[in-house]
């Protein structure tokens, strides 16, 4: 997978996500409050809510653009940047964490070049550290979208995200 | 109106449904502390400081949001509501710096004087902060860590000015107040009007510092330092020495501005004649083309509010022809005093440094314009504010309200009438009118006193019509025309006019508009006044500077005359093109520079 992904718009060009969201504007219009519906939809639309389309939101409902950016950084459910092809999601729970998910850590870092809580430049990989993910009797365990990749050792991290 | 009756500490006090427990207290002279709430401003029940008891109600109510009702038991000051008061403020202190002794608001700081009159004499929490940082704009700095999140300066900013430039970001300990994104005030479509400078209670929102450079340049003596200063100064300067609001002390300033030892006391108001000149003539070459070519930028709107040039310069870039090309007046000064009086002096306009002493804070960033500089030397070197004034006048140790009066330095000191009322909603439009006519007729304006009686309010928008009648032969085309003219401080009612403009709507040939809600005297960097009156009184305290005067008239200022007679020509001549006209810049709603 070595191509630039775009932004999450699942597939759609730039000028096709302004028309799906100028109807969803155009759904809601009139109805006090409605600029949360409206960020979620839009939200769905390009998976994140960069400055453009907050810009053309605010433009749209006739908001100020610090009215809707503060909105959005209010909610952690929105986003401001754009969703990652994977999702990587480390566990730090007890059980995890003695036995030894800080080294899985490290080495997811090291393997991908970004910190916790960062993207990849890429934009392949999102990476984050978790709570418990229920699955202690496995650990140390680190999630890649939906599957489970139970008692890992940092030699093997390599591996696991080159079949991604 | 129904009435309810209450009680309130006791004491029965009978209200008109829908006020509030602390306006009803009011009414019978029961004072309750407040720190968010600000009359007629903002009413958010933010900080919880004005809470009180209500008899049967399980928690204590915040009086600035809770209607009083029928047969309401209120108490003020119980031992509950004093406990939960003083917790309230040293949570509240908590998450503030506790360096009032070198902080610019100690003794004028609102929170700082609510924990004064409460007792608070310990600050038993150390908890969370929030940011710490600081965004200097070049007119406007914002210091997050002094922030208490009271939201005046939101309600200002999306309420009344409608611009929409600050609010809430972020969310608990992470919040600040701040535009779109956290971006600083420069890269956004802030006007720089200061009004949110004008509500912060504490020390959050401030104009950008410039007594630095004004200091140093008095203390340089190879710098010729230039001082102007604007009408409406001197009707709110004392204000700040306890006088009360709206006291004239045209004659005390110059005497401090004298004791600071500045060069030459120059009065903007010089400017203001000339811009009525230019604007004047600039009015009739439109009117004259719109009515004899068929065609014009019109309506004309007046350039002397730089907050509101910025406004229109991101909100209606496509109506930028309509705005006067005129400089604001302490521009045209500076560029006068850099040219006509540096020849005057034989002096090296380097060598010169103007100071121009405003209402203002957009002026901050005006002076900053490219096109507001001539061989790379700016036509003004420093704005300070009102404020900023009154603190180099304490910080040199001057006893303000026992100085003598003093004049204006020659031979830019003797201003007409017309030019003080360029500080009041309504003002430039009445000191135009009073010229124009005259010049158009032969005849004095046909109004009470000069004063154009449905301008001089502070409705959102007011509007008159003047027909010309028997014109002087050279005005022909004007001959039975009614000028249209309409007035606006404030964005929310410039922004309406303007969109009539764009949609093609608008029947005004003349539109003032300054970027204040009640113009300069009232703007970003004046006093701050508890005073409900305050509009009032700076304004009778302008009107009463006019009415002084034997001269109330632009176009019979001697100065004026002189100046075009020995060095500019003719109003809007090559020379006034070169010195007193500029251009503007398409940015955009996003600031985003327009490209063409």
């Amino acid at each position: 997978m070595s191509e630039k992904s775009p932004p999450e718009t699942y597939g759609l060009s730039e000028s096709a996500v302004f028309d799906k969201i100028s109807e969803v504007v155009e759904k809601y219009r009139g109805c006090d409050g409605c600029l949360i519906q409206v960020l979620h939809e839009a939200q769905d639309i390009c998976g994140y809510l960069p400055p453009e389309v907050q810009k053309f939101i605010a433009k749209k409902l006739d908001l100020s653009l610090s009215t809707v950016s503060g909105v959005i950084s209010f909610y952690s459910f929105f986003s401001t940047s754009p969703k990652a092809k994977h999702s990587i999601k480390i566990c730090l729970g007890t059980a995890c964490y003695v036995r030894g998910g800080e080294k899985i850590v490290e080495a997811i870092e090291k393997e991908l070049g970004v910190k916790a809580g960062e993207n990849t430049p890429d934009n392949k990989f999102s990476f984050q550290i978790t709570r418990c993910l229920g699955a202690c009797g496995l650990a140390p365990v680190f999630m890649v979208d939906d599957d489970v990749h139970q008692r890992v050792t940092p030699s093997a991290v390599k591996d696991i995200l080159a079949r991604y | 109106m129904k009435n309810v009756n209450l009680t309130i500490n006791g004491k029965a006090v009978a209200v008109p449904e829908g006020t509030t427990i602390l306006e009803a207290a009011k009414k019978i002279g029961i004072h309750i502390p407040t720190l968010c709430y600000l009359e007629n401003v903002h009413k958010y029940g933010g900080c919880r400081i004005c809470v009180v008891e209500v008899k049967g109600a399980k928690a204590l109510v915040a009086s600035c949001m809770v209607a009083a009702s029928e047969g309401m038991k209120v108490e003020t000051n119980s031992e509950r509501v004093r406990k939960a008061r003083k917790l309230n403020c040293e949570l509240l202190l908590s998450d503030h710096p506790q360096d009032c002794l070198s902080c610019s608001r100690s003794g004028s700081c609102e929170l700082q004087t609510l924990a004064n009159s409460l007792g608070l004499d310990r600050a038993r929490f150390k908890g969370e902060r929030s940011p710490d940082f600081i965004d200097i704009s070049p007119s406007v700095t914002r210091d997050a860590a002094k922030c208490i999140l009271c939201r005046r300066c939101v309600s200002v900013c999306n309420n009344i000015q409608k611009v929409g430039i600050l609010n809430a970001q972020n969310r608990g300990f992470r919040t600040i107040i701040a535009p779109a994104g956290g971006a600083p005030l420069s890269e956004v479509n802030c006007t720089y009007c200061g009004q949110c400078v004008n509500v912060c209670p504490v020390n959050a929102l401030r104009e950008t510092d410039a007594l630095a450079p004004v200091w140093r340049a008095l203390a340089d003596p190879k710098k010729r330092v230039v001082v102007q200063t604007a009408p409406a100064v001197r009707v709110a300067l004392g204000e700040e020495f306890g006088l009360p609001a709206g006291t004239p002390v045209t004659g005390k300033m110059a005497s401090a501005l004298r004791a600071l030892r500045f060069d030459d006391i120059f009065d903007t108001n010089i400017a203001a004649d000339l811009t009525i000149m230019e604007e004047g003539t600039e009015l009739l070459h439109r009117a004259k083309a719109a009515l004899t070519e068929g065609k014009a930028a019109l309506p004309m709107v007046t350039s002397c509010s730089p907050g509101w040039v910025k406004f229109v310069e991101h909100e209606f870039p496509d109506l930028l022809g309509n705005v006067s090309t005129c400089k604001s007046p302490h521009m045209m000064l500076g560029a006068l005093a850099k040219s006509y009086y540096a020849q005057k002096l034989g002096a090296d306009p380097g060598d010169m440094f103007v100071v121009s002493v405003m209402p203002c804070t957009a002026k901050k960033f005006e002076v900053t314009r490219p096109e507001m500089q001539a061989n790379g030397i700016r036509d003004v070197d420093a704005v300070l504010t009102t404020r900023e004034l009154a603190r180099m006048i304490r910080e040199a140790g001057i006893d303000f309200v026992n100085l003598p009066d003093e004049d204006f330095d020659s031979p830019l000191g003797i201003s007409t009438g017309a030019a003080d009322i360029f500080g009041v909603t309504g003002g430039v439009m009445e000191a135009a009118l009073r010229t124009v006519y005259e010049l158009v007729t032969g005849r004095e304006l046909p109004f009470d006193g000069l004063h154009v009686q449905p301008i001089c309010s502070f409705d959102q928008v007011r509007d008159a019509s003047i027909r010309f009648e028997d014109v002087l032969p050279e005005y022909k085309f004007l001959e039975g025309f009614t000028l249209n003219i309409a007035v606006t401080s404030g964005f929310a009612g410039a922004r309406r006019l303007m969109e009539e403009v764009r949609g093609g709507r608008s029947k005004y040939h003349f539109i003032e508009v300054m970027g204040c809600p009640g113009g300069c005297i009232v703007g970003g960097g004046q006093p701050r006044s508890a005073d409900p009156m305050v509009r009032e009184k700076r304004r009778a305290g302008l009107f009463s500077e006019d009415e002084r005067k034997d001269l109330r008239k632009s176009h019979k200022s001697p100065v004026a005359e002189a100046l075009y007679k020995e060095f500019l020509g003719s109003p809007c001549g090559h020379k006034s093109h070169e010195l007193l006209h500029t251009h503007y810049t398409e940015r955009g709603t996003f600031n985003e520079l327009i490209k063409k």
